[in-house]
């Protein structure tokens, strides 16, 4: 079950990217059942005006939809009780430069809604707060420099009066950082960074991490190379989750930098890890890191889902993970002990997970080094799976995880620091891992950590899940199918071709008239899709730092464009 | 005819022909002083109010890059170290536009590629003025022309300064001349 008082009633709106503070992307409406999902047809659609990357969710609030646009950042409010026409349309005109420090597409991964406002990021660094009728700004604060390479590219999470937002730029030499803000003034409540003293940190007496590699005076700096840290990344660019209960928040982590790991020997706390902390005063109380040390840019910064798991004869407060690296981690949420550490994807750079030490087992001769090319390292740097989430569902107990099966050659090359410019020193070149499928979706049973059932998908799956009360579950390709499955059996149900590729999250919501709809937004991008919305070119198998090589199919198979599509059954 | 004089006829064939492979360019061991590194009169477009058709001003100092390969290779590193790779890859581009295709958007040819790396463009090309010598900046503007297969293929360094598993850059395919280089010679 996800954590309960993370996951309240179902109120039939959809108000941030994970649902809920457990980011179970569950949505409890169950009028589409298996039985008539075949009859779901098109209601309206909108276009987004953009041609990049669309990674976000919609948000349902009531009557009124909002989009949030990659850049330029648009947010649009659109009138569910008259077929989606446009209320108005916020544009924060964030810097055009900002394009060119945004690693993998210029994506925004959604907004959110709390108590009349909508709060988002601008790729240029700015959290924004709109009054959600009125279409005006309530507040703006700067937090990122694009000098620096900083941006942000994050969804929010709003709980406890603060918005909480962290950086982009593990590509670029950025020192990560998470930010909260008074949610009423925008003002900075606290910061705290992922690298460096643990006064920066926010490491104080609290702070209790459960294994004892993570213990220790400024690991943040001891851990690197001299000077290292403050370039060395931990960025903040995935999700947050919040347990109402402890008042704690959850997130991870990204790659140190730069990838090119011979020029950062140590552990480089505090990257590639998950936190959680004190949400009102951002205090580190445990830490537990999935990759030290890590040589594939397997950021850790994928959804952490809070779950209560049976325990013996009663419940254990969790925490669900499907890492970047290929495991499938169960924490206590309590401690960040290890429970489990399960592959759901095929791993060759790891033999497992120490469970007495939390560390993983790394494979020497798949560590890139400098001087050579490493070859058919899996997962890619990509990882077995990247940013876009799973779904959990009550229903079925299952864990659904959109993801992919790449693999890599990796030649390390020294990077130099040019503040505003790449810091990887790395030439990749992805591919099919084994079986050929670039895609995977595993319906994962967490309690017996095991598969147990997934459909093999030609292209990487790059579009999150959502599971619904009627037990279907929907997820998007890069091709641009929208399908419906049905979640005990993975047997496709339903399935309607967009324009362009999805990447972006479907959410379900109870509209005006009472309907259950299916909302999502096609537009093909991101890092895997950049072939296309970037148009780069496919004769150089490194470009998109390798990604491109697996790729070289997609301008065939979809073209860039942002559209919503939204779905009902027929009345 | 003994084995060790037809070594050294074979050992003298080798040499000629390394004599005439040496003289396609001439090599600059010091770079001549240039004004500005900005052409004068070079815009990203093609479009010259008032001016006759044809007659843009075309920078003589290009002629001294294109077709040079010690200013190519000497541009392959520079396009490494500047980080230039991390944004166009080898080309194909990322969180840059790619390199090795026949579009640009602030112009294809030698001076307005070298006036793009000085000034910056403003969708997130950053200028790199200040950070390199004149002469570098033509370096690399040669180097990053040569992506998309300008120059003749035995100028191009047959190998990759860094380890890489593509294609080496004589045997990618080429775009082929386009008339507005082939103008400015």
């Amino acid at each position: 079950m996800p954590a309960a008082a993370a996951s309240p009633a179902d109120d039939g709106n959809w108000v941030m990217p994970g649902k809920d503070y457990a980011s179970s992307r569950f949505s409890a409406l169950n009028q589409i059942t298996p039985a008539n999902v075949a009859k779901l047809g098109l209601a309206f659609t909108f276009s987004t005006a953009t041609t990049h990357g669309y990674e976000a969710p919609p948000l349902v609030v009531g009557s009124t939809m909002y989009l949030i646009t990659p850049f330029p950042n648009y947010l649009y409010a659109l009138d569910l009780t008259k077929n989606g026409a446009q209320k108005w349309v916020f544009k924060p005109q964030p810097l055009a430069a900002s394009q060119g420090v945004a690693c993998c597409d210029t994506v925004n991964r959604g907004a959110v809604y709390d108590a009349g406002k909508i709060f988002f990021n601008t790729l240029d660094g700015q959290t924004i707060a709109v009054d959600a009728n009125s279409g005006k700004q309530v507040w703006r604060t700067q937090l990122g420099n694009i000098e620096k390479g900083e941006t942000i590219t994050m969804a929010p999470l709003v709980a406890d009066g603060k918005v909480f937002v962290g950086s982009s730029g593990g590509e670029m030499g950025v020192r990560g950082w998470i930010v909260a803000l008074d949610e009423g003034s925008g003002k900075v409540a606290w910061k705290a960074f992922n690298t460096g003293p643990d006064r920066d940190v926010l490491i104080g007496s609290r702070f209790k991490p459960f294994y004892a590699s993570d213990r220790g005076k400024d690991l943040g700096v001891t851990t690197w190379p001299p000077e290292a840290w403050k370039i060395g990344g931990g960025n903040v660019w995935g999700w947050i989750s919040y347990d109402p209960e402890t008042k704690a928040i959850y997130y991870g982590t990204g790659n140190p930098g730069p990838w090119n790991a011979d020029q950062r020997p140590g552990d480089n706390k505090w990257t590639t890890g998950i936190f959680a902390r004190d949400a009102g005063t951002g205090e580190a109380l445990w830490y537990y890191q999935s990759s030290p040390h890590d040589v594939f840019d397997h950021d850790d910064v994928n959804e952490v889902i809070l779950a209560d798991m049976p325990w013996g004869s009663g419940k254990r407060p969790v925490i669900l993970h499907p890492g970047r690296n290929g495991f499938f981690y169960v924490l206590d949420r309590r401690s960040g002990q290890v429970l489990s550490a399960t592959p759901y994807g095929y791993i060759n750079s790891a033999k497992g997970v120490d469970l007495k030490t939390g560390r993983m087992i790394p494979v020497a001769e798949k560590e890139p080094k400098q001087g050579r090319v490493t070859r058919n390292i899996c997962p890619a740097a990509p990882g077995a799976k990247d940013w876009n989430p799973a779904a959990f569902s009550p229903v079925t107990g299952l864990v659904y995880i959109p993801h992919i099966n790449l693999c890599m050659d990796e030649g390390p090359m020294q990077a130099n620091y040019i503040s505003g410019t790449p810091y990887v020193g790395a030439d990749v070149k992805m591919y099919a891992g084994p079986g050929g499928n670039r895609g995977v979706f595993t319906a994962w049973d967490p309690i017996n950590h095991r598969a147990v059932w997934e459909i093999k998908e030609d292209l990487p799956l790059w579009s999150p899940a959502l599971a619904t009360g009627g037990n279907v579950v929907f997820y998007g390709t890069m091709d641009g199918t929208f399908k419906a499955i049905d979640g005990r059996t993975g047997k496709l149900l339903w399935s309607f071709k967009a324009g362009s590729g999805i990447i972006g999250q479907p959410i379900s919501y109870r509209g005006p008239d009472g309907r259950q709809y299916i909302a999502v937004v096609a537009g093909v991008g991101g890092w895997s899709g950049a072939i296309v919305s970037g148009q780069l070119d496919p004769a150089d198998p490194t470009a998109a730092l390798g990604f491109v090589n697996a790729m070289k199919d997609l301008p065939s198979k979809s073209t860039a464009g942002g559209m919503l599509y939204v779905f009902a059954l027929p009345r | 005819m003994s084995s060790r004089f037809r070594a050294s006829l074979l050992a003298a064939a080798a040499l000629a022909l390394t004599l005439t492979a040496c003289d396609r360019e001439e090599r600059h061991s010091r770079a001549k002083p240039l004004g500005e590194t900005v052409p004068a009169g070079t815009s990203p477009g093609m479009l010259y109010a008032g001016s006759q058709p044809g007659t843009a001003a075309v920078d003589p100092r290009a002629a001294l890059y294109k077709n040079n390969a010690p200013a190519l290779a000497e541009g392959q590193r520079l396009y490494s170290w500047m980080n230039c790779v991390g944004c166009h890859s080898h080309g194909g581009g990322g969180m840059g536009p790619p390199l090795m295709d026949s579009q640009w958007r602030y112009g294809g040819s030698i001076p307005q590629i070298a006036a793009t790396i000085v000034e910056g463009r403003p969708n997130g090309m950053p200028s790199f003025r200040g950070k390199l010598t004149d002469d570098q900046v033509w370096k690399l503007a040669a180097y990053v022309s040569s992506l998309s297969g300008q120059p003749k293929k035995d100028v191009v360094s047959s190998r990759a300064d860094e380890m890489s598993t593509s294609t080496p850059s004589d045997l990618t395919p080429r775009q082929g001349e386009r008339a507005s280089d082939t103008a400015q010679q």
